[in-house]
């Protein structure tokens, strides 16, 4: 993806992602973020991907690994890396499940880049659009879960909840149901 | 004991692969309820047609296949450290062949122990019942919605929440509250009250295990139950935090005792995915 691309999406498109992502999780985000490797030393070209937040249950097969389930994880947990990790690696999308916050927000501004949320849980569904585990960095060092896995993916689904414009529909959700909650914790 | 292990190694699938029909039921009413063309409907449609994927092709519904929680009802008789060692056995023997994803971090090296077990994992709690069969409930619990539970100690002033069951609807709000979408909503809550800490967490994921369609016997608790999920969908956070009609398909309540100086309340959160399944052996004196 391009900057222009990405300036196109706004919070609530729904798009389909086709070639190649990488998967990441809390080791990965860990080891970027405090060990800051060059971009030349991760063996696949980050910039202009997307990084998913994803521990995919993977299976060896004498044609090679295949990816059995692949759902979201939830992104929050890494959102103290992720603002550096945009800018340092050039991603243009980060995708996960339950959104992110203000750091992450502002980094997807300031770098054009966007938040897209997938369907959590939907492992089954989102495997299918995984047409080949194309690769994999750190699999003995973080195991299975942790590694990051280069996939080439197919019409994967996604819906944009954070955009490069600074809207974030998570925060949009939060603000209207903090107004319900009030009410109903208030009204004793 | 042999077939025991096999059985509880089919649980693991039944679990793992397909979800109980309460659940499903639920989320395709709730589906329907959504709005046409919004991203709630779509969000509650694909959910679904994972349901059916992963049934049919008996994959996993999600790569997170959870901490295993078992809760083991035993005959006299019966060795609860020969019930343990089967389910050990069984955890591994699923892990490889489902597969499971190894979820077991030691917590001192880092290490997975990459079969799903390890100290204290999977969590087992056996207790001896009257009855001559031995039952076994699985729920495979998700990280995302375990890690939004809650617990607290009544009572709270900024909640303004009090010892009584007003308090209790107060903190099972601000646990989905603060929750939002990061669980994977249509929630399912799972609530204890009682006198200790431990007691509580323990209740409140046992509640988990009862079906939706199951009324508490006492009837205040139902009607709370039933106000709750009703509050909670009015907090609009929706299917997968993307705004909605349904935010909780079911809210469950247990209760214990307390202390005259204790109020404990633990809320436990399940995904949409409440991967439950059981099995009851009745064959239990002829076993070796």
């Amino acid at each position: 993806m391009t900057k222009q691309d990405v300036l196109k999406l706004k919070v609530g498109d729904m798009v389909l992602i086709n070639g190649q992502i990488v998967t990441g999780r809390d080791k990965l985000h860990k080891y970027l973020f405090n060990k800051k490797p060059h971009r030349e030393q991760v063996p696949f070209n980050l910039e202009g991907t997307v990084l998913y937040h994803c521990g995919p249950i993977i299976k060896k097969t004498p044609k090679g690994y295949k990816l059995v389930a692949g759902g979201p994880t939830t992104s929050m947990r890494v959102e103290i890396y992720e603002q550096r990790i945009i800018s340092e690696y050039g991603l243009r999308g980060v995708m996960g499940k339950g959104g992110m916050g203000m750091q992450t927000l502002k980094a997807l501004k300031e770098n054009g880049c966007v938040y897209l949320h997938t369907i959590g849980g939907a492992a089954a569904y989102l495997a299918e659009r995984v047409k080949r585990v194309a690769g994999v960095w750190k699999l003995e060092e973080f195991g299975m879960t942790e590694a990051m896995w280069i996939l080439e993916v197919k019409d994967f689904p996604a819906i944009v909840t954070m955009d490069a414009h600074g809207r974030s529909l998570h925060e949009e959700i939060e603000k209207k149901s903090f107004a319900a909650f009030s009410g109903l914790v208030g009204s004793d | 004991m042999l077939k025991l292990q096999n059985a509880i190694v089919e649980l693991y699938r039944k679990a793992a692969t397909s979800l109980p029909e309460d659940v499903e039921k639920a989320l395709r009413l709730a589906c329907r309820k959504e709005e046409k063309g919004s991203n709630a409907r779509a969000a509650l449609s694909t959910i679904l047609e994972n349901i059916e994927i992963a049934r049919t092709g008996e994959r996993p519904i999600c790569q997170d296949t959870g901490v295993p929680v078992f809760f083991v009802k035993a005959p006299a008789g019966l060795s609860h450290l020969k019930l343990r060692d089967v389910i050990i056995k069984a955890t591994r023997i699923a892990t490889r062949e489902i597969p499971l994803r190894p979820n077991a971090v030691d917590i001192l090296t880092e290490k997975n122990s990459g079969d799903n077990t390890g100290i204290g994992f999977p969590v087992i709690y056996i207790e001896e019942t009257k009855y001559k069969k031995l039952t076994v409930d699985l729920i495979l619990k998700g990280s995302g919605s375990e890690n939004i539970g809650q617990l607290y100690k009544l009572p709270i002033a900024e909640l303004k929440a009090e010892r009584d069951l007003e308090g209790v609807r107060k903190c099972v709000l601000d646990t989905v509250y603060k929750a939002q979408g990061k669980g994977c909503p249509p929630y399912i809550i799972g609530i204890g009250i009682g006198a200790t800490k431990d007691q509580v967490t323990r209740l409140a994921k046992e509640q988990l295990m009862r079906s939706l369609d199951d009324v508490n016997k006492q009837k205040v608790l139902a009607q709370l139950e039933k106000r709750l999920l009703n509050d909670i969908n009015k907090l609009a956070i929706g299917p997968l935090g993307f705004g909605g009609k349904t935010t909780a398909i079911g809210v469950k309540i247990g209760i214990n005792h307390r202390h005259p100086a204790s109020y404990f309340v633990d809320v436990s959160v399940s995904c949409w995915a409440d991967r439950r399944a059981g099995l009851e052996w009745k064959t239990v004196k002829s076993e070796k």
